[in-house]
C-alpha cells in the first residue's frame, strides 16, 4: 500500500485510525461507533483498499479515541483490525483488537422467541468463542450466531 | 456439594456427581412422597408457583412435593387475572414475588426466561420449562426412573419418536452421555435428531446408532423411551398417520421381550403406546410421573438448604 494513495484524504492531526478492517465491514464499524451522530470531527472511510493481506477497509476518525467497549465490539466484526491512535499527525500507539470472551448489548439474539428479544429490562449477552470462526452464544437461550454477527448488531 | 440458594436452570450445569447426589436424595424422599412417612423438613417455607403456560403434571408434582415436606405453595393463578395481563415484565414479577416466597418454580413460553428470572431473584429459581429451552426437572426424573426401574450404569436405551424438536429427549441424551450410555435413536427421517447433537453426544462418551423401526431395538435395549409425534410437524395428514403407526408399541410387539425391558414416556401419550401395554410389567410411565415427586422434593429440600449433601 503506498502512502500517496491512502493519504488522498487529508492527514489527521489527532484521532484514531482503524486499519485492517475486513473488507465490507467499514460501515458496520461506523454503526458500532454511532457515527455520524457521535463524532464532531471529520470521518473518512476507505473501502476495498489494497493492503498487505488483500483488500481491507480503513476508518479514520478525527479528534476521537475509542474506549475498550467500543474496541471489543469492533473485534467481533473485524477481528484483524488495528487501532492506531494518532497524536500530532503521527501514530503514537498501535493496538490489535482482541476478541472479548463476553459481550453485552452489542448483538441481537437471532432467536425471535428468546427472552432477550422481549420488553424485559435486560440487554443481550453472549459468550464468545473462536472455533475457526467467531461464535457468539446467547447466555439466555443458548442460540449461536456466527455468520450473521454484522447483520444483528444492535 | 452445596445446593443451598442455587438456581436450577438447565442440565448443562450439572456434573455427574451432582446428578448422583440429587438422585440419592430423591431415593430418601420416596417414603414421604408415597405418604408413608411424614416430614416437616420445609415447614414454614413457601414455594411460589409461576406458570405462564399450562401444565398439569409438572405444576401438580411441584405442589405435592412442597406439601409432602410440610411447606406451603403460593400459586400465581391464571395469567389473565394477574398483572402480567397488564403488561408487567417478568423481571418485575420476579422482584415482587421474591419478597413473598422462599423459592420460585417458573414455566414460561420464552427461551431463557429462567435465566433472566435468576438475574432478578435473590431466592432460588427452579426452571419448569422455558419455551423450547430447558426442563431440567423432567430430565432428572427421567434419570431417576431409569435408575430405579433399570440401571444407569452400562445402560442401553432406545429413544423413539420426535427426536428433532423434543427438548426432553435432547436433554436426557446429554445427561445419559455422562454415564456412557449406548443410545439407539428411532425416528422418521423428518424428525431425526440434529446432526450437531449426535456428534456432541459421541464426543461426550455416548455410543449412538440410528434406526427407523422399534422391532429391532426391543431385544437389544434395557429401556425404550417413547415420545409423542406432533401432527403439526407433518403438512400431509396421511404421512403423519403412516409415521405414527410405524412408531407404536403394542402388546404383540412385546411378546418375546425380555422381562427386564422398561418402557418410559413423558406423557401425555396419544397412541404411540397401546393401552394394552399398560398391564405389562414393561410399562413404567405412570411410575415415571410419580417419580417426579421425590425428585422435586429432593431439589426443593436441597436448594432451600434443608438438606446438605
Ligand atoms: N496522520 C495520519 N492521518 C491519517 N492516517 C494516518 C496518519 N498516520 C498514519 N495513518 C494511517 O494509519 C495506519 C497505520 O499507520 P502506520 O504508519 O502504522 O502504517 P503501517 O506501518 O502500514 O501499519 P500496519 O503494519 O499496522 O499496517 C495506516 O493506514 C496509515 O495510512
Ligand atoms: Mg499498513
Ligand atoms: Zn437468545
Amino acid at each position: 500500500m503506498n502512502e500517496e494513495q491512502e493519504l488522498r484524504v487529508k492527514r489527521i492531526e489527532n484521532g484514531t485510525v482503524i486499519d485492517h478492517i475486513n473488507a465490507g465491514q467499514a460501515l458496520n464499524v461506523l454503526k458500532i461507533l454511532g457515527i455520524p451522530d457521535s463524532s464532531q470531527g471529520v470521518v473518512s472511510v476507505l473501502l476495498n483498499s489494497p493492503g498487505k493481506f488483500g483488500i481491507k477497509d480503513v476508518v479514520k476518525i478525527e479528534n476521537r479515541e475509542l474506549n475498550v467497549r467500543e474496541v471489543d465490539k469492533i473485534a467481533l466484526i473485524a477481528p484483524n483490525a488495528t487501532i492506531n491512535i494518532i497524536r500530532n499527525f503521527n501514530v503514537s500507539q498501535k493496538k490489535k483488537v482482541h476478541i472479548p470472551t463476553f459481550v453485552e448489548g452489542v448483538v441481537r439474539c437471532v432467536n425471535p422467541n428468546c427472552i432477550s428479544n422481549s420488553n424485559e429490562p435486560v440487554t443481550s449477552k453472549f459468550d464468545v468463542s473462536v472455533e475457526g470462526n467467531l461464535i457468539l452464544r446467547c447466555t439466555y437461550c443458548g442460540r449461536s450466531i456466527s455468520e450473521d454477527i454484522a447483520k444483528n448488531l444492535l | 456439594m452445596k445446593f443451598k440458594g442455587h438456581h436450577i436452570i438447565s442440565m448443562t450445569s450439572f456434573s455427574r456427581d451432582m446428578i448422583d447426589s440429587i438422585l440419592e436424595t430423591a431415593e430418601r424422599m420416596e417414603p414421604i412422597a408415597l405418604g408413608k412417612q411424614r416430614s416437616d423438613l420445609l415447614t414454614g417455607k413457601i414455594l411460589a408457583v409461576l406458570f405462564f403456560e399450562p401444565s398439569t403434571r409438572t405444576r401438580m408434582s411441584f405442589e405435592t412435593a412442597m406439601y409432602r415436606l410440610g411447606g406451603n405453595v403460593l400459586n400465581l393463578g391464571s395469567v389473565d387475572a394477574s398483572s402480567i395481563a397488564k403488561g408487567e415484565t417478568l423481571a418485575d414479577t420476579i422482584r415482587v414475588v421474591d419478597g413473598y416466597a422462599d423459592a420460585i418454580v417458573l414455566r414460561h413460553p420464552k427461551e431463557g426466561a429462567a435465566q433472566l428470572a435468576a438475574e432478578f431473584s435473590t431466592i432460588p429459581i427452579l426452571n419448569a420449562g422455558d419455551g423450547a429451552g430447558h426442563h431440567p426437572t423432567q430430565t432428572l426424573l427421567d434419570l431417576y426412573t431409569i435408575k430405579r426401574e433399570s440401571h444407569l450404569e452400562g445402560l442401553k436405551i432406545a429413544l423413539a419418536g420426535d427426536l428433532k424438536y423434543g427438548r426432553t429427549v435432547h436433554s436426557l441424551c446429554y445427561a445419559l452421555s455422562l454415564y456412557g450410555a449406548e443410545i439407539t435413536l428411532i425416528s422418521p427421517m423428518e424428525l431425526r435428531m440434529p446432526e450437531e447433537i449426535i456428534s456432541d453426544l459421541e464426543k461426550r462418551g455416548a455410543k449412538v446408532t440410528e434406526s427407523d423401526t422399534i422391532e429391532d431395538a426391543i431385544n437389544e435395549v434395557d429401556v425404550i423411551y417413547m415420545t409423542r409425534i406432533q401432527k403439526e410437524r407433518f403438512p400431509d395428514p396421511a404421512e403423519y398417520e403412516k409415521v405414527a403407526n410405524r412408531l407404536k408399541i403394542t402388546p404383540e410387539l412385546l411378546t418375546d421381550a425380555r422381562p427386564e425391558l422398561r418402557i418410559m414416556h413423558p406423557l401425555p401419550r396419544v397412541n404411540e403406546i397401546d393401552n394394552g401395554v399398560d398391564e405389562t410389567a414393561h410399562a413404567c410411565y405412570f411410575k415415571q410421573a410419580f417419580y417426579g415427586v421425590p425428585v422435586r422434593m429432593a431439589l426443593l429440600a436441597l436448594v432451600l438448604g434443608a438438606i446438605e449433601i
